[in-house]
């Protein structure tokens, strides 16, 4: 209904749209054909995470989706306890109130993939939630408007020139 | 010193490979470049058809893998162009008839009688592509501006990074009254989402099946509107340097208002 | 109702249930329509209250997902359900416009050679008692992923255009099918106002050479890029010529139009915007 006021009031013409839809569908393959990047960025993410909370390294699991005007991470780590000797974690502004998990709670944070920034903007205020399925859990933050990953060179024709030769 | 060796690839099929392979090879040809068009769609043959040569087939690719004949023997002379020939695929076979490293092998010997060697690739990303790249030092990825075609390119063109193959962009087919209204994506947002230099723009013209049919490449015929932009693009591919052509002269698409390049 | 009783449940289990078709969509040449024709005459059939479900057959250059424009609904494919990495009912996607309607996506990020033919054929057979209509996307050529998507056929829809290079690989696909499956013909994208010039073969011209039966003729019109361009197929448009071309194909499918094909005499919209340019 949603989507359909809003061709109403906003109409956009269809190669807009067509661009838009291929932008996300190709970030979305993109994602799936870089398993070692997906490696990492699951490495990194236990890393930063394990600093508060002792993780089930073997059970973690990232994966990408694709939703309506994002690709989101869906990050499932199962938090086994607390880190001992550790102070509490600093108190994010947004941050809901910290419920100390009971053993082996799947944590489920879903993201907004924002590839230029993966590293600073990714981990936005993980919901702590007891056994919801993965498919229920919604995201904490509204999705940043995620901008075009460019792993090759961006090359804009620049047609009122001429075309360098190879 | 060897020929040049490219294929033409593009993922989807349809979006005019055979079409741009053939002419672009009759444009390089008439300016007077040594040109071996390769059909590597075993099975599915199609370039000897739209080059017009179809009847004249002896040999084919797949015999000269074989060692049944020799690869001079398989290659047809075209008789309007002085430097031109193709090497027509095998109609009764499979593309595993060919491997990879034949192919490579065809290809580098073609090299050394040419200046340009154009390998027309099959649709798809199975092994008839896989052998068709096999031999190729560049590409150039052929697309039309649809949601399809832009995705399966995309494709094409990750798997030609993965191999280091530099890549040009040919945009086939877009109409510039839709791309006005907004009905098509640009060719500046193909470029942007493939992240690929730009080659060429060809626009879509109902002539071309015409040409198709007769077996006639454009460029035989200089008042086809098509026929100086193929020959634009053989230049630029040569290393000249050339604008992308203005289409916003009277005369041509002359009730299109906004001025749109092609070429 | 007459009562369950062990005897009436027998003779009920004895009747057999009629069996889903199965139809592969299929063409040799790349970019003539399959998939379009697939996700419309799927909506089509849809829409009359028909159970269909549309199998994407092209690994690795998945696009039936995106011309029905539930890409972003897509969770697991083909190859997680033959893999067993996902229940039927987890890859299996609903039409956002017509709940009858389901997609059983490609994967991606595969390669056709990793689909083995006989656990597709299986599948294929597993569907069709859930299914009215099971409907196979294939992929261009006739290299292992078309040998695939025809495996659990039993009828195929040759998509043609009317131009030598499609019928020629349309030619060489009805050999390759073979003399078990029914296989008809739609012609894709023609353009009236060229065939009257002599300038594309007609369709008497298509079907001289390939001698099938006919099932429709469909004009090369603008708004089948409109449609792909925003994921909504023409025959849930009620306004649209083709999606009315595409409703009429279904009709003849089902056996409830009976009526010949029309085979387009006006010129298209391009063929009006040009007109007398040459």
């Amino acid at each position: 209904m949603l989507d359909f006021l809003t061709r109403f009031f906003k109409p956009e013409r269809s190669g807009a749209t067509a661009k838009e839809r291929l932008r996300l569908v190709l970030l979305s393959d993109h994602l799936s054909l870089a398993p070692d990047v997906v490696e990492s960025l699951k490495r990194d993410l236990i890393e930063v995470i394990s600093r508060y909370c002792e993780v089930d390294v073997a059970n973690t699991d990232v994966s990408f989706e694709q939703q309506d005007s994002a690709v989101a991470m869906l990050a499932n780590i199962p938090i086994l306890g607390l880190r001992n000797g550790r102070s509490t974690p600093p108190a994010s502004p947004t941050a809901p109130p910290y419920e100390p998990p009971s053993s082996a709670t799947p944590a489920h944070a879903a993201l907004a993939h924002e590839p230029q920034a993966a590293a600073d903007t990714a981990l936005v205020t993980p919901t702590v939630e007891t056994a919801v399925p993965a498919d229920t859990v919604t995201s904490t933050v509204e999705p940043a408007k995620p901008k075009a990953a460019r792993k090759r060179r961006r090359r804009r024709p620049n047609l009122s020139q001429q075309a360098p030769a190879t | 010193m060897s020929g040049r060796r490219i294929v033409l690839t593009s993922g989807k099929g349809g979006v005019g490979k055979t079409t741009t392979t053939a002419n672009l090879g009759a444009a390089l040809a008439q300016r007077g470049k040594r040109v071996v068009l390769v059909d590597a769609d075993i099975g599915l043959r199609n370039l000897d058809l739209v080059l017009g040569v179809e009847k004249r087939i002896v040999f084919d690719l797949v015999e000269v893998v074989e060692g049944r004949c020799q690869l001079r023997q398989a290659l047809i002379k075209d008789k309007r162009f002085e430097s031109l020939s193709i090497l027509p695929a095998a109609q009764t076979r499979d593309k595993g008839a060919v491997s990879e490293l034949q192919m490579a092998k065809v290809v580098e010997e073609l090299a050394e009688l040419c200046d340009y060697v154009l390998i027309d690739c099959p649709a798809g990303i199975e092994h008839g592509f896989r052998s068709a790249i096999a031999g190729a030092l560049e590409a150039i990825v052929v697309t039309t501006p649809e949601v399809s075609a832009i995705r399966d390119a995309d494709r094409v063109i990750g798997k030609l990074h993965e191999r280091g193959v530099p890549i040009r962009l040919i945009v086939n087919r877009i109409r510039p009254e839709m791309v006005r209204n907004g009905d098509m994506m640009s060719v500046e947002d193909v470029c942007d989402i493939l992240s690929a230099e730009l080659l060429g723009i060809v626009p879509d013209d109902e002539e071309v099946i015409d040409t198709t049919n007769r077996g006639e490449p454009i460029v035989l015929d200089p008042n086809n509107h098509l026929a100086p932009i193929y020959d634009k693009i053989a230049r630029r591919l040569d290393g000249e340097l050339i604008p992308f052509t203005n289409l916003s002269a009277p005369g041509f698409f002359g009730r299109i208002m906004s001025a749109f390049k092609a070429g | 109702m007459q009562e369950m009783t062990p005897q009436n449940a027998a003779v009920a289990a004895s009747v057999p249930k009629p069996r889903g078709r199965a139809i592969v969509v299929t063409s040799g040449k790349g970019g003539v329509g399959k998939t379009t024709t697939t996700a419309n005459l799927g909506t089509a059939l849809a829409r009359t209250g028909a159970r269909v479900v549309l199998i994407d057959a092209d690994v690795g250059l998945r696009n039936l997902d995106i011309v029905l424009g539930l890409e972003n609904r897509v969770r697991s494919h083909v190859l997680d359900v033959l893999e067993e990495k996902a229940t039927l009912e987890e890859a299996l996607v609903i039409d956002k416009r017509v709940p009858s309607l389901q997609l059983l996506a490609a994967a991606q990020t595969r390669e056709k050679d990793e689909v083995d033919t006989a656990q597709m054929k299986a599948l294929v057979e597993r569907l069709r008692d859930k299914f009215d209509y099971v409907i196979i996307d294939c992929p261009a050529g006739i290299e292992a992923g078309f040998q695939n998507a025809i495996v659990g056929a039993e009828e195929a829809i040759i998509v043609c255009t009317p131009e030598v290079s499609a019928v020629r690989d349309a030619d060489r696909v009805v050999g390759l099918l073979g003399n078990a499956m029914k296989v008809q013909l739609i012609i894709n994208r023609i353009r009236p106002a060229l065939v009257k010039k002599g300038k594309m073969l007609s369709v008497e011209d298509v079907n001289a050479i390939l001698r099938l039966p006919l099932l429709g003729v469909i004009a090369d019109e603008p708004d089948v890029i409109v449609s792909t361009n925003r994921g909504e197929p023409l025959a849930n448009d009620d306004t649209s010529r083709t999606g009315a071309s595409f409703r009429a194909i279904a009709g003849r499918i089902a056996g409830t139009d009976t009526s010949k094909p029309e085979i387009p005499q006006e010129p298209t919209f391009f063929e009006k915007l040009f007109g007398g340019r040459r």
